[in-house]
Order: structure tokens, then sequence, then C-alpha cells
């Protein structure tokens, strides 16, 4: 019988050791990873013949926009509702995000990431969510198509997974808040409060710690384009510093 | 010092956070309730659009039109002021996410773009590339961040509510909720709560286009516990879902709105690609039935074409549940900028590429119309909803409020296309303003509600946890979900006849039976996902009952609810004015009399108990049938 292979990394709970099993499925045509998960987790049976925990892993919408099921696959960190067996080598591996505190198994603790968009302001300051009975200003199409790339940002955490200076100790924000900063500071009302988001990003764990290693713009379920956002970011933090340097902020 | 008021929220879509931002801007304290991280809710998959009258494309839309066509979409169910309300608000709410930053997709001028959508016949939905819910909920939800980070919103994710606790009169003091990561049960004080838990399409176990959060477990609860569901019967079957085994994909609206066709090969034996078969060989069955709308007619019209072309025309493509919708014949460039989502996910999810190849798709569980009953007060002058008044979205629960998909406002039998994120938004924001106004009112201390009654609560909850980790039967929760899924489908789905109905109910107290049978077959208790999986199953299984009760009850056809032994046609070729239309006229009237009502189930000993209400009509009386021909 034809199967689908897997190898699938396991912990128990946050503090104990991780542990590798293996688990067969019989193989259908169209399966992606979270949908193969489904057939595991109701009969947790290892190719040994093991009856054991289902494996837990996380994922809500199943179409690659909730950002919830980010893991390793095959080395690569991705979307598993998105990721289709047909296109992997078997066997298939499944890794949690290493950048992230294990909770159980495939299940990472990503609050980091939410923390991390509160360091950066990561909002449009308005006066309230009541009615002032008008919009914002005019957005020219142009301007639009750069802003809509940015903002499909799922939060999902492939780009810091994959980037070398983002880690378990370190306080780099990661590449998508950064991309959030760029993202708000092109909103036209956004841009009043330009200057403390680029202060928050020329602080520690701001900007300076990208080594421009481009990883993450490669590994972006959205394609973002990252590095593009670091580079613009770059520019106006050098206006900035000219600006805090005259004295003039705005 | 006064302790300040607090309100807890339970659920962070877009109904949650928009009651969260108003409860907060009014000045008392929020504690935020999630299965997980809020950003993750389920409104991020709406891809088509929301909808708000800025009449810019030169068609004379008006907020009257937009009123009418939601009305008369849902069959005049719904109560009419709350529609009236939320039409005139819409454009001001719209305004309000462009503030928040949303990156609304724009014409030359820079102005709001606007799509046409399913059901209407002007141009009204205001769209962000084809991933609009995910742009909206991004909006509120950075708002939230910002309060959160000045103290007034507190977030509590990876909690699940499990249920409410009620003081000695029975009004709505706090919630339990379960710790996801380490299972523990605890209690909430609150001097409100907001019940913002999104769908249910999951009691349609895999043929739903829904997220794993709309299980509607939480709405189910609150049920047990005495507040009343209205209108479950009305389930919305979307006619273009793409197929699969985890879930069926939502293919949006907006294909058919952009151009989109529905077609059958005229053989369905005809072996040939899609892409060869000629014009002549091929039988566009929406085209051909509602000349004047076309592929854009309203969900419950073309699921239920579908239906018909494929169960009792036998045309299914290759003789299966599935029909072509086909963009190939439109310019790739304009299809790749307006609807680059949904060609995304086709091709991630099925590996082919709509712009060469008609895409497959079958109608699918998506959106339910009812949920939990919820009050309004009238605006004698102005014929609307009062704005303020404490009881907007109040449950028959003291104290509780619902809003969002969870609860049953807005959209009568049926609800348009693009409306939804609309009603979950504004339900919200008047939800949350209509909680600030109770707390202003409200008299007593919470300190003073026992804490016995809390602690009851907690020990009842444990119980059950308890004895679904001892339990060891033979059921397995997933393989019951799967059952679950194909007997609402193919018994309380897209068409539906009293006797399966009564058989449906008997064979839903049976896997409510099992269901107790359960074995979670695992050992560890950390991040246990089995037990809540299992939880909401059970509740999943008693809404299930309730849909079909509700829904055998109902013996007329009106919206998404279709019986055909009841079914009231237009006749053939015939209009106003004529003899046959005005008969058929009489008997719609007739009709309308015995059934145009609110149903209602409460949670009695054996099972739902249904009664009616009386619906609000004092906006647009019923003299026009819908005819979308
Ligand atoms: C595929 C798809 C496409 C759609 N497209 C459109 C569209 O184009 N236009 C449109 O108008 N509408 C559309 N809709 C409908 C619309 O998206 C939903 O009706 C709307 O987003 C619901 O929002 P909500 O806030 O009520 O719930 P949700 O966004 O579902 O949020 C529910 C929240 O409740 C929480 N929750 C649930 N249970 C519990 C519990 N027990 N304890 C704690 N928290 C809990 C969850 O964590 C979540 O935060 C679409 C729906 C689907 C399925
Ligand atoms: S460019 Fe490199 S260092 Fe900078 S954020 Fe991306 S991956 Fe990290
Ligand atoms: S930028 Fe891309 S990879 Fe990074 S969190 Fe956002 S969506 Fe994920
Ligand atoms: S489940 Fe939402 S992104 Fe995969």
């Amino acid at each position: 019988m034809k199967t689908i292979d897997f190898q699938i990394r396991r912990q128990d709970d946050p503090y104990s050791p991780p542990y590798w099993q293996s688990f067969s499925i019989p193989y259908r045509n169209g399966h992606n990873v979270v949908s193969a998960l489904m057939i595991i987790r109701e009969n947790p049976i290892t190719q040994e013949g093991h009856h054991v925990d289902p494996v837990a892993w996380e994922f809500n919408c199943m179409e690659e926009v909730c950002g919830a099921c980010s893991m390793v696959i095959n080395g690569h960190p991705r979307q598993a509702c998105s990721t289709l067996v047909d296109t992997l080598e078997q066997p298939i591996r499944l890794e949690p995000l290493s950048k992230f505190p294990v909770i159980r198994d495939l299940m990472v603790d990503r609050s980091r990431i939410f923390s991390d968009l509160k360091k950066v302001r990561a909002w449009i300051e308005i006066d309230g969510a009541w009615d002032i009975h008008q919009g914002a200003p005019r957005v020219s199409p142009e301007a639009w198509k750069d802003n809509y790339l940015y903002s499909r940002c799922m939060s999902c955490g492939c780009c810091m997974e994959a980037c070398p200076q983002y880690g378990d100790t370190e306080d780099f924000v990661g590449p998508a808040s950064l991309a959030a900063v760029r993202l708000m500071n092109a909103h036209p009302t956004g841009q009043y409060h330009k200057t403390q988001r680029l202060h928050a990003i020329m602080a520690e764990g701001g900007l300076s710690d990208c080594g421009n290693a481009q990883n993450c713009v490669r590994v972006c379920p959205k394609e973002i384009p990252l590095t593009t956002a670091i580079g613009e970011l770059g520019r106006q933090i050098t206006l900035q510093m000219m600006k805090d340097l005259l004295g003039k902020s705005e | 010092m006064k302790r300040p008021r607090k309100v807890i929220i339970i659920g962070g879509g877009l109904g949650g956070l928009w009651s969260a931002l108003r409860v907060a801007e009014a000045g008392f304290q929020v504690d935020l309730f999630s299965l997980f991280e809020v950003k993750r809710s389920h409104s991020v998959c709406a891809q088509g659009g929301i909808n708000a009258c800025f009449d810019t494309k030169g068609e004379r839309d008006s907020i009257w039109q937009h009123t009418v066509d939601t009305l008369k979409g849902g069959a005049y169910l719904a109560n009419q002021p709350p529609v009236k309300s939320m039409c005139e608000e819409a454009p001001g709410l719209i305004h309000t996410f462009e503030r928040m930053g949303v990156t609304f997709s724009r014409t030359a001028e820079g102005l709001m773009d606007l799509r046409l959508f399913g059901g209407v016949k002007n141009r009204r939905t205001v769209f962000a590339g084809a991933s609009t819910g995910q742009q909206l909920l991004y909006g509120v939800d950075q708002e939230v961040r910002r309060q959160e980070s000045l103290g007034r919103i507190r977030k509590f994710e990876w909690w699940e509510f499990l249920s409410l606790v009620l003081d000695g009169q029975d009004t709505c003091k706090g919630i339990t909720a379960m710790n996801l990561r380490t299972l523990e049960i605890k209690s909430f004080r609150a001097d409100a709560v907001i019940l913002a838990t999104g769908g249910m399409g999951q009691t349609y176990g895999h043929r739903s286009t829904n997220s794993t959060n709309s299980t509607g477990a939480a709405a189910c609860r609150v049920y047990q516990q005495g507040a009343w569901f209205a209108n479950t019967e009305f389930f919305q079957f979307h006619p273009t879902a793409m197929l699969g085994d985890d879930k069926t994909r939502l293919m949006s609206e907006a294909a058919r709105g952009e151009g989109g066709r529905i077609w059958v090969p005229q053989d369905p034996e005809d072996t040939r690609r899609p892409t060869e078969i000629p014009e002549q060989d091929r039988f566009y069955f929406l085209e051909s039935w509602f000349p004047s709308y076309g592929n854009t007619v309203p969900r419950d019209v073309a699921s239920r074409a579908i239906w018909r072309v494929v169960h009792e025309m036998g045309l299914g493509v290759g003789g299966e549940h599935k029909v072509y919708l086909d963009l190939t014949h439109l310019n790739p460039g304009f299809i790749e900028q307006r609807l680059h989502a949904i060609l995304d996910i086709y091709r991630k999810f099925h590996g082919a590429d709509p712009v060469h190849e008609p895409m497959e798709i079958y109608p699918s569980a998506h959106y339910a119309m009812g949920g939990l009953w919820v009050d309004f007060e009238k605006d004698v002058s102005s014929g609307g909803m009062k704005p303020g008044s404490q009881r907007n979205h109040a449950t028959n629960i003291p104290g509780l409020y619902a809003c969002g998909e969870c609860d049953y406002g807005y959209h009568g039998a049926n609800r348009l296309g693009a409306n939804s994120l609309l009603s979950a938004s504004f339900s919200g924001r008047v939800a949350g303003e209509a909680v600030a106004a109770y707390l202003k009112g409200l008299q007593d201390d919470l300190q003073t509600v026992p804490e016995y009654k809390y602690l009851n609560e907690v020990a009842r909850q444990q119980a059950i946890n308890q004895s679904l980790m001892d339990s060891r039967g033979e059921e397995n929760p997933y393989a019951l979900h799967h059952e679950l899924g194909e007997l609402m489908s193919s018994r309380v789905g897209v068409v539906r006849d009293n006797d399966v109905l009564r058989q449906a109910i008997d064979d839903l107290s049976e896997l409510e039976e099992r269901s107790l049978r359960i074995n979670l077959q695992e050992t560890n208790s950390w991040s246990n996902q089995g037990l809540a999986y299992t939880r909401q199953l059970q509740e999943m299984i008693r809404l299930g009952r309730v849909i079909a009760a509700s829904a055998l009850a109902r013996d007329e056809c009106r919206g998404a609810h279709y019986k055909p032994a009841l079914d009231l046609t237009i006749p053939e070729n015939t209009y106003p004015g004529d003899p046959a239309y005005e008969k058929y006229r009489e008997a719609w009237k007739r009709q309308n009399k015995d059934w145009l009502k609110t149903t209602i189930a409460s949670a009695g000993e054996t099972g739902p108990v249904i009664s009616y209400q009386p619906v609000d009509l004092s906006v647009l009386s019923p003299e026009e049938p819908r005819d979308y021909r």
C-alpha cells in the first residue's frame, strides 16, 4: 500500500526533552500537512505499532491566512495547511519553530511577536472608534499597491525563524515588526507619529540588529518584500537622525 | 473608592474587538478572552468585501436601497429597525476602518473602490484586495493593541470560555474558563459579559468553509444556561466552495461578481477537458434560469440551482457532486489583480490554475443567519435602533450581550454577500455602547455576589473534564465529528424534508449519547487538545439538534430554508399584474401571515422547545416577494 510517512519531533511539555516518532498514513491525493495530521490524531499509532498521545499542533483557517500553523517542514519554515504532501520528499520531517519556546510537540509560544508589535507602536493613533464624519485622506493606487503587500502579514513567525539575528535570547524585534513600521509610517495620518516609531526601532533590538542576510524575504509565505521595507526604513532613520541632531523633532 | 466596572468579552474576531474598543473608550476595564491570539480569528478568512453605500459609481445607489436589498434578501425575517440603522451607519463605520489604517483598494482618484456582489444591482462593496476580512480585523486588532498598551484592555488568549456565572437573580456576573495550556479552570467576575464567539459552521464538519474556531460551542453553552437561540434553521450554503478533506474552501462570490460564469457540460459523460468543450455543449444554467441576474443571483438561489442540476438533472461534472466556476474568458491581468487571494488559494490547494482552467466547486455550509437571540430598542423618531440603549444586543439573560456571527440580528432568512463583515463590526460597536449604558445604570456591587456561586460553577466544569478524562468508552471524537458533518449536510442541508429531519433528530440524540462514551486515548494532560475538542463536539451535536428541530418546525420555504414540498414558485413567464402572478402573491402573503415570525429555541428538559415571536416590519412592509429572474 502506498503511504505518506512522517517523522515528527515531539515534546511533552516546555521542560521535558524532545524525541522523534514516525507515523504512516494511507496515501491519498490532495493531502496537505494539516489534513494529514488530522488523520494521525484520529488514530495516533506509530510505525512500530505503539499507541501514543496525539500530536499537538496549531491551526485555524486552513487557508493560509490566520498564520497559526507555522512549523518547520523538511527543514523549511512554512504553513502546514498550504503545504501539499505531493510536493514534499518523504519521510516528511515536522519540527516546531526553533526560535520560540515549545509548548508541546509542534506548538510554540509566539506571544513575543505581539509584544514586539507593541514595542514598535504598530498602530494608527485615532481619537476613538466613533464616527468623525469623514474618512482618512485619499491614497493613490500606486501607494495602495505597495502598502497592501505589507498589510498581509499574518504574524506567522516564519521570517523570524529564518532570520539569523532573531533568537531566543536576542531582543531584535525581527523583520515582520519592522515591516509593520514601514506600513504604519506610510498611512496618510499614521505618518504623523512616524518619529515615535522610528525612535522605537532606532533603540536596541531595532533596525541596526538586522544583518541584511535576506533570509526572511525568501521564506515569507505571503511574499512580503521585507528587505525592501528594511531598506526604506534605513533611509527614514538616516533622515530622522539628521533631524534629531538638528534638534528638530516633528 | 468605587471599583471600576469590569466587562468580559469572549471572542476576538471583528465583533469582539469592536465591542472591546467601545467599552474601553467608555472608561471601563475590559478582559478579552480568546481561544488563541485574536489576530488569528476566523474573520481573517473573509475575502470578498464589506457593504456600505458610497454611490461613487454613478449608479444612484442609496442607503435606502441597501436597506431594501438586505430586508428583501433576508425574506423579511429580520427585525427592520436594526437593519435600517446598520445600513445608515455603514459608510461611517468604513471611514473609521480607513482611519485605523485598513488598506482598502483604490480608484485612480484615490477613493475607496467599489465592486459588485451577489444579490444586488449596484456596486456597493468596498474591499481590500481579496483579503478584506484580514485587513479589517488587523485594523481593529491594532487599535486594541494600543488600548492594551494603555492598560485598558487585558487579553486572556488561549483561554476557552466554558460557562456563565449567574447571581441569585439569574443576572450574569462572570464566567468560568479553561486555560488551554494547563487545563486549569478558573472563574472570573464581571459586571457584564459580551459573547462574540463567531459562527457555527463546524456543526457541518469538514463540509463547511468555516475555521476551526467556528463551532458554536460557546453559544450552545449559554443556551443551556437559559439564553435563547433564534432562527437557527437558517444556514447559508455557499454555492462556490472548492472540495477538500479537511475543509471546503470558499471561492469568493467576487469571482462571480467580476464576471465568473457557472456551467456544466450538457452531457455529464463528456470526457473532454472543460476548456475544449465548445459553447454550444455547455449549460450556463444560472444565466438561462435567471436572465436578469445571471451568475450574480443570491447564494441560496445559486446553491439550489446547483443542487437541482446535480441531483435532479444528473448533470454534475463527471457524474459527481461538482460544477464549473469559470474565469478563463476574463483578462488574466485584471483577475490577477482583483482576485489574487482566491486564485492563490485554488492554485495552492488544488494544484491547478483557474486562469487557464475552470474551477470545480459545490455548495458548502458557510454562514449561520441564526444565533443567540438579542433585543433592540426602537427609536420612534428615526424608525431605527435607538443609539446607546442598553437593550440593544442584550440577550434574555440580564448582563449577557451577544454580537457578531453568534447573534441572529441582521440577516433574516438569508444574508447578502459582504453584509456580515458589516454586521459583525456594527453589532460589536453597538453592543459595546449598550454595555457601557448598562453599566452606567447598574447599582449593585459585584463583590456582593457570593463566592460559592463561582466555586460551584468551577466544580461543575471540573467534573465534566474529569469524567471525559476518565472515560474509557469506544468512541473516537474525531470520527464522531465526521459523522456529525455528514449527517448535518445531507439531512439538515440545502434541501430539507420533514421525515428526514425527524430521523436526523433521533440520530443526533444517539450521537450525543455516543459522545459521552468517548475514549480520549491520551495520557498527557498538558495542552491536551482532545479534551477541549470533545467538549466542543458535544456542544455541536446539541446545537445540531436545535438547528434540526427549528427546521422541522418551520413548515414553509423562506430564504435559505427550503422544503421542496412546500415551495411556492413564481409561475413561469408571469409578472406583477398578471392574474397568475397575483394569485402567487396572495399565496405568498398568506404564507407570511402564518410564518413571518422569529423562531425561538430554548433549552427544555428533553430537548429544544420551539416558540415564535413577531417580527418588527415597520420600515418596509412585505408586499414584494423576492424575484431574481
Ligand atoms: C471563507 C469565508 C469567507 C467570508 N467572506 C465574507 C465576505 O467577503 N464578506 C462578509 O461580509 N462576510 C464574509 N464571511 C463571513 C464573516 O467572515 C464572518 O461572519 C465574521 O467574520 C464573523 O466575525 P465574528 O467576530 O463574529 O467571529 P470570528 O471572527 O469567528 O471570531 C470568533 C472569536 O471567538 C473566539 N472564541 C470562540 N469560541 C470561544 C470560546 N469558547 N472561548 C473563548 N473564545 C472563543 C475565537 O477565538 C475568535 O477570536 C466569510 C466567512 C467565511 C467562512
Ligand atoms: S535581512 Fe536578514 S538579518 Fe535582516 S531581518 Fe531579514 S533575515 Fe533577519
Ligand atoms: S512577514 Fe511573512 S513570514 Fe514574517 S510573520 Fe509576516 S507573514 Fe509571516
Ligand atoms: S491554518 Fe491558518 S495559516 Fe494554516
